[in-house]
């Protein structure tokens, strides 16, 4: 219950901290904090403008979408505190369940007849398929090294004590901080303030939304966000009390945001081209973890 | 027994009856016989999935020896799935075929053989005969062979049919190699021969007679590289067929592999790693061809080697499971095997069904072609989504509890392994996390493409949805998806006595069965609140929207005021990206005519997915063949005196060749006395 709370809470401010910083490091003051949220709860009271070809997958796929993602947050735990849906083989659920929102945020965006959302729905089930294997293969080194198969099991055992375990925790964070960014459609892999539409990939899925439907599918985007930094948040706090762990998780959030802030003002797009390339390299690199932990381990006589 | 007899007779009975009935009267008629049918098989199915195994065994004749049928849990449960299969498949095939009315000789033989194709495919499930085996597993190929050339009259059905007769019959070269091998070892073809044959061999002797039956199974489940003929057959032949043969006859090859696998006893550990490559390679490449064709009943078909990837990998484990003795690894890896088996034969068999009624509406399979069929087919496209979500391993239905299934058997997997099998456990997993993801890449670009956006040609005027009659086979098979995908202990109790079969004593208790599959409770729960928080979330939606302003606009086009459904997204440039990256795997045949001129005249743009593995494995070998065997055509001159001399010059061979094998072979005793 408690990682509910505080995915929620951080949720509400993620968003704002990143545009935030990115309007400091272009020189300008920028909105308030919580002007995503206020934007949202705007869009919620508005009425929607549904296109003429769409179909009823149209209207009910931003709610598919949204139920996903609150889905996959319920099973994400909290230190020792599991999630409210903790399980043997959770991890598994929480991938297959986001799957489900992306099928339909995907059949959603080709259901309005648009080349651009079709391109966009196209580069979206391209590149969420080649994220796939290298969070499996991570979950299950961390698996192996914990000798568990839930999300909270398998945090709880990991203490980071040699140096390899420094290596392999850093590595973790990068894969998961990139799934991460390929999941909610940021830097490096979209850049969700291109102007052109030829060059998006989430925001050009969502242009025909409006209103209530708009106001899920950014909620859920907020939640993405935090729901992964949460993820990383575990991999360090493991069994620190409370008082310590949940300041830590706020800290971290923030670092995060901040960091996302960053790269998003320094970095350009990759190319198009570029990013399946550079999400296999996210597989090597969780592979990389597998052997580290086979190291740790001592499975190599 | 009696109930043995009717059920033999019966199809005869039938061949009788049918064609001598009004043409309304022959499908039905044919259905009513398959009914009767099913009915008695179900009871004895029943009957030997819930642990009590019967075994009669009929006298046969000289020839034969007796013949054992034995149901044990294993046919029980797959003769359930065949009937329950037969049973909506006959059902919607009732209505699928009313456009056929006019060819009446055409449907008798159809109903006749429909007959048939069900009592041969339910008697391979029991019959322990190997001679008798070899029997009705020809009528199986031979049925199958009448219903696909159905439309026989199109060449490239007569074509796919003979392409599947000759493979059909590879598949029983290698069944008669093993089953022959045995006999001549043991003179008898009861199946228990060849568990005390392969016994009482080394074991790489036995390996190689279980790897005979695994290529003789093989070819009829799909495992690339034996797969070339499922992507031919199953689009030439009518949707009910179609659904049915990737329902059922494919899966009679995974019976097949599990049957050998409890009746040869071999090494299971080299088995399950070579099921396990075969497999995965599978599993991998079906679904990478799958996304590539234009044609739906070609893609689905390719989907279907897919699945048996992923039915394979289950056994796979299953099987080195058994060889190391980690039981909990055996159990989940059959268990998973067996309800994809089931799963797969449910939502591959409702998208074949559909893929029928979005022929009869439109008259076409080609993807590009169409469009907007939600509008127009409703019903039809919720039931094709609700399969597609199914088939993509994706929850809160049937696919991902077998899948999750086969996950925990692979993390369990790596507790106890050694540092060969962990390699071997994290690709399967990263495998199978590529296919999941490959398949949503797939059913999106078809779902997306065939029934969303507007129509991409001319749909005929009639276009409409199907009769409701014809839909209630399809909502049936929809009910169970959802009902296995919210309700997975139950189903998984049932499958306790077939697993415990291969996986041993485990699941004897209802203790133990509870602690294996208690992982399940929680994804029962998970799949529940996922609907119940689906439904919650719409009716806020509904009540937030309930005075809210809705507006209908044309779609928002960038600023472009004139789009057409010509510049839609096809299925083609949906994947084009895909086609790209994985182009080393794929061949595909392009043609282009180059725009030129001011005022450019109207191009075209064609391309033609083809199979690599079909390239170099079938075709350049039979290119080999014919230009070698093409160098003695001047035998075949067409006169009549000469093909006599060839037939006396036979003759003189043999009867000289005794003769002089035996001269020679005493003067070579000549020549060591000297």
């Amino acid at each position: 219950m408690l990682s509910v709370l505080l995915i929620t809470t951080a949720a509400f401010f993620f968003t704002g901290i990143i545009v935030r910083v990115k309007s400091m490091a272009s020189g300008r003051k920028g909105p308030g904090i919580l002007q995503p949220v206020y934007d949202v709860v705007r869009l919620f009271r508005k009425g929607v403008v549904y296109s003429e070809t769409t179909s009823f997958i149209f209207q009910i796929a931003p709610t598919i979408y949204f139920a996903s993602v609150i889905m996959a947050m319920l099973v994400v735990p909290f230190g020792q505190s599991s999630g409210v849906l903790g399980f043997n083989g959770d991890f598994i659920f929480f991938a297959y369940i986001l799957a489900l929102g992306k099928f339909f945020s995907i059949i959603a965006a080709m259901d309005t007849g648009s080349s651009f959302e079709g391109m966009g729905a196209s580069r979206e089930a391209l590149y969420s398929m080649f994220a796939e294997p290298a969070f499996f293969i991570l979950m299950g080194s961390l698996a192996l090294l914990s000798g568990h198969t839930s999300f909270q099991e398998i945090f709880a055992a990991l203490h980071i004590g040699s140096q390899i375990s420094y290596a392999l925790a850093a590595l973790a964070t990068f894969v998961i901080l990139m799934i991460a960014m390929i999941e909610s459609s940021r830097m490096p892999i979209d850049d969700p303030k291109t102007h052109l539409e030829l060059t998006m990939i989430h925001e050009v899925m969502i242009l025909d939304n409006s209103g209530f439907d708009l106001g899920l599918i950014l909620s859920a985007g907020f939640l993405k966000f935090t729901i992964y930094g949460a993820l990383i948040v575990n991999l360090f706090i493991g069994v620190i009390p409370y008082q310590y762990a949940i300041p830590a998780f706020f800290a971290i959030q923030f670092l995060l945001a901040i960091t996302i802030g960053l790269i998003e003002s320094f970095m350009a797009r990759f190319r198009m081209s570029h990013n399946p390339q550079f999400i296999v390299v996210l597989t090597s690199v969780s592979l990389l973890i597998f052997f580290g932990v086979l190291l740790i381990l001592q499975k190599f006589m | 027994m009696s109930f043995i007899w009717a059920f033999i007779l019966l199809p005869f009975v039938g061949m009788l009856l049918i064609p001598f009935v009004k043409v309304n009267w022959k499908g039905i008629l044919s259905f009513v016989f398959v009914l009767i049918n099913i009915l008695i098989s179900s009871y004895f199915a029943w009957q030997g999935l819930s642990g009590d195994e019967l075994s009669f065994i009929l006298p046969g004749s000289f020839v034969t020896g007796p013949i054992p049928i034995r149901i044990d849990a294993l046919s029980g449960w797959f003769m359930l799935i065949i009937n329950l299969v037969f049973l909506t498949g006959g059902f919607y095939g009732l209505f699928y075929m009313k456009a056929y009315r006019n060819q009446s000789q055409n449907l008798s033989l159809h109903g006749i053989v429909f007959v048939f194709q069900h009592a041969a495919i339910l008697a391979i499930c029991v019959i322990q005969n190997s001679f008798v085996f070899l029997i009705v597993w020809e009528i199986l190929a031979l049925t199958s062979f009448l219903l696909i050339i159905f439309e026989h009259e199109h060449i490239s059905t007569i074509k796919a049919g003979i392409n599947y007769l000759i493979q059909a019959h590879f598949s029983i070269i290698f069944l008669m190699i093993g089953f022959i091998w045995v006999a001549s070892k043991t003179g008898s073809y009861d199946f228990q021969a060849i568990s005390s044959f392969s016994s009482s061999v080394p074991e790489p002797v036995s390996l190689l007679l279980f790897l005979s039956f695994f290529i003789a199974f093989g070819i009829k489940a799909g495992f690339v590289p034996f797969h070339t003929w499922l992507p031919y057959a199953h689009p030439a032949a009518p949707s009910h067929i179609s659904g049915m043969m990737s329902g059922v006859i494919i899966k009679i090859g995974i019976f097949g592999i599990l049957r050998m696998l409890l009746v040869v006893k071999t090494d299971l550990t080299m088995v399950g790693y070579i099921i396990l490559v075969i497999s995965l390679i599978s599993g991998l490449y079906g679904v990478m061809l799958a996304i590539v064709q234009h044609n739906l009943k070609k893609l689905l078909a390719y989907h279907s080697i897919e699945n048996i990837g992923i039915i394979g990998i289950g056994i796979g484990i299953g099987c080195i499971g058994i060889g190391s003795g980690n039981q909990i690894l055996s159990t989940f890896g059959f268990a998973g095997a067996l309800l994809h088996t089931l799963n797969h034969s449910l939502f591959k068999s409702l998208l074949f069904y559909t893929a029928g009624n979005i022929y009869q509406a439109t008259h076409t399979l080609e993807i590009e072609k169409l469009g907007g069929l939600i509008k127009k087919m409703p019903q039809t496209a919720i039931l094709f989504l609700l399969a597609a979500i199914a088939i993509c391993g994706i929850p809160p239905f049937n696919g991902f509890i077998s899948e999750f299934i086969i996950f925990t058997g692979l993390y369990n997997w790596l507790s106890d392994a050694t540092l060969f099998s962990l390699l071997a456990a994290v690709s399967t997993t990263a495998g199978l996390a590529l296919i999941g993801g490959l398949a949503m890449l797939c059913f999106t670009k078809a779902f997306g493409v065939v029934f969303l956006g507007s129509p991409r040609s001319d749909l005929p005027s009639s276009c409409k949805e199907v009769p409701f009659l014809q839909l209630i086979p399809l909502y049936i098979i929809a009910g169970m998806i959802i009902l296995i995908g919210l309700f997975p202990l139950v189903f998984i109790g049932v499958l306790s006595k077939p697993v415990g079969l291969f996986a041993g004593s485990i699941l004897q208790t209802n203790q133990t069965q509870i602690e294996v599959f208690g992982v399940l409770q929680p994804i029962s729960f998970a799949a529940w609140l996922t609907v119940l928080l689906i439904i919650g979330l719409f009716l806020l939606r509904k009540y937030a929207l309930k005075h809210r302003p809705s507006i209908s606009g044309p779609t928002w086009g960038c600023g472009f005021v004139a789009p057409n459904a010509k510049q839609q997204y096809t299925a083609s440039s949906f994947v084009r990206t895909y086609t790209k990256l994985f182009a080393p795997f794929l061949v595909i045949g392009k043609h282009e005519d180059e725009i030129k001129g001011i005022f450019p005249q109207k191009v075209k743009y064609h391309t033609a997915p083809y199979d690599k593995v079909e390239k170099w494995l079938i075709d350049s070998p039979l290119k080999l063949n014919k230009s070698f065997m093409g160098r003695f055509v001047f035998l075949n001159n067409g006169k009549l005196q000469i093909y006599i001399l060839y037939g006396v010059l036979f003759i003189l061979a043999v009867i000289s060749i005794p003769v002089i094998y035996q001269s020679l072979n005493s003067f070579i005793s000549f020549l060591k006395l000297l």
